[in-house]
């Protein structure tokens, strides 16, 4: 197609390879979005930090039976801003913050689609988590009923409910916006060449997850707009004497938080999918299949939201619809895990931290598919429903799941970022430390909740105490690890004196890695030529 | 295929979004407050509100100039068009929760306390004197008697008017695409006439439902998903209506060519838009 092609529409201000000057114009104003990336990234980090000391709080009263160290109140706060915080301010912002720094270096573009709408979704987030936090510091204190703010009980709370609603409402705001962004970008800014089925499979992972934000994310908006009309404005939403049932706010939180989930963890394997192939030094195996698998989760994810209320007591019939649609989701998943270990098949593996990571990965999100599939069985789930085994399960799949593939992503981009390499062996170190520390802290839990333990109560029977000491000890081994994390970062940013070289990883593919590294302030200025051997991992000419 | 017709403009740094992210806070949190019965949060969300006005008036002045100067080409605009569609999609699954309330309601909910299905000991020990019917303000007659609207008045005009708004839109458009400069102008008058005509008569419906049916957002769940309902989907007549003030403005001013308006266009999906809606609101909220 077209031959190379003028460059972008150059600006009075910014747009030669020069970076704005001063801090706040670059930061707060900027429209470039590796900036934003950035912004993102450390947003993220920082989120996973405070949401992470609440997450030390919780094992520190759970380290022993018997009430230890904080009020139930205070305990039921911190499990709700733990999951709040965490989802909303540390997993789902660092895949924006990848797909930021990523997405149009990978499709050939110069920028994002729509570069200043890309700076408010990111600078509403800050705003939306100090009206969050800040709840904790009113009078009654943070919301106490959950992160899925179930009413009646999350009703109760006091002034945190519209702070802690409108927050979420801005959040929302920033992802479905986020959203809008990705799919025009990946839609419209392709060079020449990159057609849809030659797309890294990260970027299908994140064409796929926008249009699952901007599908739910509404929803949710319009399920705590009604929790939030039943406390001041007198509706009957969800008050069963006034017709309406608490069962619904279920239903429809549910059609947003399932796809949720999946909105957590595709850009994850997309990742992956990244990862293995350049260090095993083979294409992708089955690139059609990961994008149809994609898709097909992604379809499915929409059929399946009352799977988290089987107890709840719905007809016979919506139980087993439910059971079985969540069941048909280890199909499309089983193709990529199995994927994913053919592609290593044969393959010259090499173990740098990335591909450790990746493994890990593989490994570990599957033992989260496990604990999904045999919570899916409806009889099975009316024993584990709200006890540990719920908590083990979806701590697999988002601790060593959506939070390894990004720790893995970081390392495996960070050099292509920053233009230095990291540390290697403290790389590694970070690794096992969180690999060996991330189980001992979360596969006792399987047992605690099998053996009956309830989750969020601050207090247990002594039977439980053994495994609960264990998995404490490992919540506070992976928390202090994740400072070797910053520390590698750091030291990469602003230390190290290895130079990265353009590829970076031997076996590396995509257009990213034609840049320079650190890759320059705009990204192609002028549409790179492709051709179909640069392209995805993997022959996707058949 | 992208990237084909060269120079993608990308704006340099915006004081607007983090103008507009200082609006959000204020608004919100005032609203909070105000909620919460401090007498402040209603300074603050007005405060708040100025800023998101000042906001969006800065950052649209800044993209129509530079639409104006010609710094967008095709991809932009495509580009534009993608953002709007799904921008739209966005909102169609918003009113998607409160339809879906609607049903499930209507389906579940009520017939349940009405001891259909599993319901029945929740309806004889509960609410034994609670029959399952439509409209209904639930077993405990939250918000006493009311009366409901009845669709075939105000509504079925209001339905005639959306509808007629939607032709006019249109005239206007191809008025716009064959160089018909007053007929344009006129047929887009005419929108934005039948849209406040619109809202008129909704706000007329709204006074005679609180003064005379004692339907309000307290008369149970009927009250609430009617509210709800034709209220959010009110703001957004009002919206558009705005959006189609300042579109008229600027065809007055003659920022559209015959082939290059897409501002026009996002405005009018978003105008079919909210008429749709209101199809589903006439009949699933009025006439069923």
């Amino acid at each position: 197609m077209a031959a190379v092609n003028p460059a972008i529409q150059p600006d009075v201000h910014a747009s030669h390879d020069h970076k704005p000057h001063g801090f706040l114009h670059r930061w707060l104003f900027t429209t470039n979005h590796k900036d934003i990336g950035t912004l993102y990234l450390i947003f993220s980090l920082t989120m996973f930090f405070i949401g992470g000391s609440f997450a030390m709080v919780i094992r520190a009263e759970l380290f022993q039976p018997g009430m230890q160290l904080v009020q139930p109140e205070f305990f039921n706060e911190m499990t709700s801003m733990h999951g709040l915080i965490m989802i909303f301010g540390a997993i789902m912002p660092a895949f924006v913050g990848l797909a930021n720094w990523m997405l149009p270096m990978m499709i050939g573009a110069p920028d994002m689609a729509l570069p200043r709408l890309n700076n408010w979704s990111f600078w509403i987030l800050p705003f939306a988590f100090l009206m969050l936090i800040s709840t904790m510091f009113m009078p009654g204190g943070g919301p106490q009923g959950g992160w899925t703010m179930y009413p009646p009980l999350a009703l109760e709370g006091g002034m945190n409910v519209a702070f802690a609603i409108f927050s979420v409402h801005m959040m929302g705001i920033s992802s479905i916006m986020g959203a809008i962004n990705i799919i025009a970008t990946i839609l419209n800014m392709r060079a020449p060449g990159v057609d849809l089925l030659r797309m890294p499979v990260f970027v299908w992972s994140w064409l796929i997850t926008a249009f699952l934000l901007i599908a739910v994310m509404p929803v949710l908006a319009g399920a705590i707009t009604m929790l939030l009309t039943d406390k001041y404005f007198g509706t009957s939403f969800f008050h069963a004497a006034g017709g309406g049932d608490p069962v619904m706010y279920q239903h429809i939180f549910w059609f947003f938080g399932h796809p949720e989930v999946y909105i957590m963890i595709l850009p994850a394997f997309g990742i992956v999918s990244e990862i293995v192939p350049t260090f095993s030094r083979k294409p992708l195996f089955g690139y059609q299949a990961m994008v149809y698998a994609l898709a097909c989760i992604a379809f499915l994810s929409f059929i399946v939201w009352a799977h988290h209320m089987f107890t709840v007591g719905m007809p016979l019939g919506g139980n087993l619809f439910f059971m079985y649609g969540t069941m048909l989701i280890a199909i499309p998943t089983g193709v990529k895990i199995f994927n994913w270990v053919t592609t290593m098949w044969g393959g010259s593996l090499t173990f740098e931290t990335p591909m450790l990571f990746a493994c890990a990965f593989v490994i570990l999100f599957s033992i989260g598919g496990f604990s999904g599939v045999s919570l899916a069985l409806v009889p099975a789930d009316f024993q584990y429903q709200d006890t540990f085994f719920v908590v083990a399960h979806f701590h697999y799949v988002l601790v060593t799941g959506a939070a390894f593939a990004i720790m893995g992503a970081v390392y495996y981009w960070l050099p292509k970022w920053s233009g230095h390499m990291y540390s290697e062996k403290w790389g590694k170190i970070h690794f096992w430390s969180s690999a060996i520390s991330v189980n001992l802290l979360f596969f006792p839990q399987h047992f605690l909740g099998l053996a009956g333990m309830p989750r969020r109560i601050p207090d247990y029977n002594v039977a439980f105490a053994d495994f609960n000491m264990l998995s404490s000890i490992g919540g506070f081994w992976f928390g202090a690890t994740q400072l070797i994390f910053v520390g590698v970062i750091i030291h990469c940013v602003y230390f190290s004196k290895q130079r990265a070289t353009e590829r970076v990883w031997e076996g590396a593919k995509g257009l990213e890695w034609t840049l320079p590294s650190p890759a320059p302030y705009h990204s192609f200025t002028h549409p790179p030529v492709v051709t179909a051997g640069m392209l995805a991992h993997g022959d996707v000419s058949h | 295929m992208a990237q084909t017709q060269g120079a993608y403009y990308v704006p340099h740094g915006s004081h607007w979004p983090i103008f507009g992210s200082f609006g959000l806070l204020g608004t919100l949190s005032g609203a909070a407050l105000w909620m919460d019965d401090f007498v402040v949060g209603k300074f603050i969300m007005a405060a708040g509100i100025a800023l998101l006005i000042v906001m969006l008036i800065g950052w649209f002045h800044s993209v129509i100039t530079e639409s104006v100067g010609g710094k967008y080409n095709q991809q932009v605009d495509g580009s534009f068009r993608l953002g709007m569609i799904w921008f739209i999609f966005s909102e169609v699954m918003f009113f998607g929760a409160f339809f879906g309330a609607l049903f499930y309601t209507r389906m579940f909910a009520i017939p349940w306390l009405g001891g259909a299905g599993d319901g029945a000991s929740t309806n004889e020990f509960l609410w034994p004197a609670f029959t399952a019917m439509w409209p209904s303000n639930g077993p405990a007659d939250i918000g006493g008697q009311f009366t409901t609207m009845s669709p075939w008045g105000i509504p079925l005009l209001n339905t005639l008017l959306l509808l007629s708004s939607g032709v006019t839109i249109t005239i206007a458009h191809h008025a716009l695409r064959t160089g018909h400069r007053a007929r344009l102008l006129t047929f887009l008058a005419l929108t934005i006439l039948l849209g406040a005509t619109f809202i008129g008569f909704q706000a007329y419906e709204y006074y005679e439902a609180y003064h005379h049916y004692n339907l309000t957002l307290g008369s149970g769940i009927y009250g609430s998903t009617f509210f709800l309902l034709t209220g959010f989907h009110g703001v957004h007549v009002t919206l558009g209506a705005i959006m189609l003030c300042v579109i008229w403005a600027r065809c007055a001013k003659g920022h559209f060519s015959r082939d290059h308006h897409f501002g026009f266009e996002a405005v009018a999906w978003y105008w079919h838009f909210v008429d749709v809606v209101w199809l589903g609101l006439f009949v699933f909220v009025y006439v069923l």
